[in-house]
């Protein structure tokens, strides 16, 4: 046919296409459809039987063909209507009706019963006298041991030289092959408050284990996106000496509480606010970012930051109330994934 | 109204922060009961059982030792008891005829009077069970018999009208592979009805039956079930099964005849601590360190029924025994009111019409009262406390 040989040889441009439409009109037409004259466009319905969809075409090429200008169509229409709503809203003006707000995952979040009201006085009760009573009465102020699995590689014990500088009062020591448990009772006639252990796997970090000591829960993190200062990119000088000040983003339910006083837990109450420097652990989706930035006010709204310290994403795999005894001890919670992760619209913490 | 209703209520929970809780399923609702009005970490609820006189009563034993009675029908504490003697926690508490049998961490089983005029009088019996005592359970056909066991301190039946010496002293079993001695680690214990068998769960996750009416003291029957400690376990109600639970929140149902598995339950994401079935309907209760108390149904089909979040850690739970469940005392209220006011509308009809649209408006009021509660109740999502 003279109109397959055209578009072979051209290779299937535009104007040959919009040309062997209206070629297809004018036959529909004479075919006698009066309803597929008044179209501007040529709908498939008109050459083809009804019901006919693009994808049953099958030469490839000429489906793709008709499927581009198919999006064409679709992206001019829904351009048209864009201007046309923004027209009516102009007209309008105040007594426009307001923008409807767009579904994301998180404001379509399935309520969570856990969620803490603040005025409930039994988990107000509850959390005045957990195990991080003694830190938030101000009767204790955290010593940190950090160390890692047996036999890190250098980016491990780069990251862990990075949080003893982001967390003050805490101490690197190597793992040297020991057991946990004999740490641990060991760390606590030393007055140590928390146990930080950075697993390593395949020469990167991937998972934290954090102990409040006396005999406080275990949280165990998956660890990933570690970025250590030199691979940060615009990042500021080094961090100083100044105790950082804390911020906790959207612990909401009484599980996310029990993390958030956790974090909380690590840093000394006093933040020095001279100088500027502040740690964010921010929750979102069960994920929890952790950033060390330094701010400064350029004026009343504007501020100024800089990222410096270590960059990491923890989640969340179990919380075991005591120390830590993974096999015997008693679990608060643990993630299960075949029965936790079957919505994508509710989170736990 | 929480006192009137209390009697209702289904399912009983103790917490570690001191408060008992009462839940009531067809309302969806709970309620908390404290001792001294304020909740107290001390006093935090370590062991529950049913008192004398069917199910209006619950003794309380409390991490400061002291066994406090409560009272369904009015809702309030009544009587508290101390008991002192030995160290740690009460890691059973039961009651016969008028006595209270205790049995605490270190091993020192007690039996005091449920007098509560001498509140401080001595025990009457005292047997030492050895320690790391993880429970202490009583035969429910024999009020005197107990069983003792825990962290390295084999099954022990205790006859406590009988001589000092265990009725039945449970052998270790046979060294394993490696020629290793089996630790013992007994977490829960059942008395099978019909015989004289009992169950346990073990901390190494491994349930086992023993019959003392055979000659051998070593288990008639061993299974394991999982990798976790097993913390928590309850007859089902055909005797044939136990229901277990381990410190992951793994429920798994377990036949006692082949040592087979059954299935599982899902949901809980804490460790369990307590565990009750149903002794004529398939419902199980649940409750955990994950503060909610979770119904489910054994089977026909296997799911869960009711999930109740309770704000603190669960420490334990008794399950209320009656069969009818939807037993409303709206019923009986209503019916009292009803026949009252009848006979003074119809004594007042003949008077002013004034007076009659009093009485009437004096109705509607009780009815847009009642309505307003039962809407309160239907409120989604939360149970208040």
């Amino acid at each position: 046919m003279a109109k397959s040989g055209d578009k072979s040889s051209s290779g299937g441009k535009k104007s040959l296409k919009r040309k062997a439409a209206a070629e297809e009109l004018q036959e529909a037409a004479f075919a006698g459809d009066g309803a597929t004259e008044s179209e501007g466009q040529p709908p498939n319905a008109a050459a083809f039987p009804p019901g006919f969809s693009i994808s049953e075409i099958k030469n490839k090429q000429r489906r793709h063909l008709m499927f581009t200008r198919w999006k064409q169509q679709q992206r001019k229409e829904k351009l048209a209507a864009k201007k046309k709503l923004k027209k009516e809203r102009e007209a309008l003006g105040d007594k426009a009706p307001p923008k409807p707000v767009p579904k994301t995952i998180d404001n379509q979040r399935v309520y969570d019963e856990t969620t803490v009201d603040p005025n409930d006085e039994e988990v107000a009760y509850d959390e005045a006298t957990d195990e991080f009573a003694s830190y938030f009465n101000k009767q204790t102020s955290p010593k940190i041991l950090i160390t890692t699995s047996d036999r890190p590689h250098g980016r491990t014990v780069r990251l862990c030289e990075q949080l003893s500088t982001v967390i003050p009062n805490s101490h690197v020591y190597y793992r040297r092959g020991l057991a946990l448990k004999k740490i641990i009772p060991q760390c606590i006639t030393r007055d140590f408050t928390d146990l930080i252990v950075i697993n390593e796997d395949r020469k990167t970090p991937n998972g934290l284990i954090l102990s409040h000591l006396p005999n406080g829960p275990t949280a165990h993190f998956k660890m990933s996106s570690v970025r250590l200062r030199k691979e940060i990119k615009r990042r500021g000088k080094d961090p100083t000496e100044h105790i950082p000040e804390i911020i906790l983003n959207n612990f909401t339910t009484r599980l996310g509480h029990s993390i958030g006083r956790m974090f909380a837990s690590l840093f000394p109450h006093n933040p020095q606010f001279i100088g500027r420097q502040v740690a964010t652990f921010h929750n979102q989706r069960d994920y929890i970012f952790f950033r060390f930035h330094r701010y400064i006010f350029r004026s009343e709204k504007k501020v100024g930051i800089q990222e410096l310290g270590p960059r990491f994403t923890l989640k969340l795999r179990s919380l075991q109330k005591g120390t830590f005894d993974s096999k015997y001890g008693e679990y608060e919670w643990v993630h299960k994934p075949r029965e936790m992760d079957t919505s994508r619209r509710k989170f736990h913490l | 109204m929480a006192s009137a209703a209390a009697r209702w209520n289904h399912v009983w929970v103790g917490t570690e922060t001191g408060i008992l809780k009462g839940v009531n399923l067809q309302r969806k609702q709970a309620a908390n009961f404290t001792a001294g009005g304020q909740p107290r970490r001390e006093e935090s609820v370590s062991a529950l059982c049913w008192g004398a006189g069917g199910e209006t009563q619950i003794l309380v034993g409390c991490a400061d030792r002291t066994v406090k009675h409560f009272s369904t029908e009015d809702g309030i504490f009544q009587g508290l008891r101390h008991c002192p003697g030995g160290e740690g926690t009460f890691r059973g508490l039961a009651q016969a005829d008028g006595t209270i049998i205790t049995c605490v961490d270190s091993g020192i089983l007690r039996v005091w009077h449920d007098n509560d005029k001498d509140v401080s009088s001595d025990p009457l019996l005292e047997v030492r069970v050895g320690p790391g005592v993880c429970r202490m359970r009583q035969d429910p056909a024999h009020p005197h018999v107990v069983a003792t066991g825990g962290k390295e301190n084999a099954l022990k039946m205790w006859d406590l009208q009988g001589s000092e010496e265990p009725v039945f002293r449970a052998k270790n079993v046979r060294n394993d592979w490696l020629d290793l001695r089996v630790p013992i680690w007994d977490q829960d214990i059942q008395f099978l009805p019909g015989s004289q068998k009992l169950v346990t769960c073990t901390g190494y996750h491994q349930v086992r039956v023993y019959d003392p009416a055979s000659p051998q003291r070593r288990p008639v029957l061993e299974t394991t079930y999982g990798e976790y400690p097993l913390t928590a376990m309850t007859l089902t109600p055909g005797g044939n099964s136990v229901i277990v639970g381990n410190t992951h929140g793994q429920l798994a149902e377990i036949d006692l005849r082949q040592g087979r598995l059954l299935g599982c339950l899902k949901g809980l994401a804490g460790s369990v601590r307590g565990l009750q079935c149903h002794p004529s309907k398939p419902l199980l209760a649940s409750c955990g360190l994950d503060r909610v108390l979770r119904i489910h149904r054994i089977q026909n089909p296997r799911g869960l029924e009711h999930k109740v979040y309770l704000k603190s850690q669960l420490n334990c739970l008794l399950l209320s025994d009656r069969d009818n469940w939807e037993d409303e005392p709206q019923e009986p209220q209503e019916a009292n009111k009803v026949p009252l006011e009848d006979t003074e509308t119809d004594e007042l009809w003949a008077s002013l019409e004034a007076a009659a649209k009093r009485k009437l408006s004096d109705l509607e009021q009780t009815q847009g009262a009642l309505q307003t509660r039962r809407r309160k109740k239907k409120r989604p999502g939360s149970t208040s406390p």
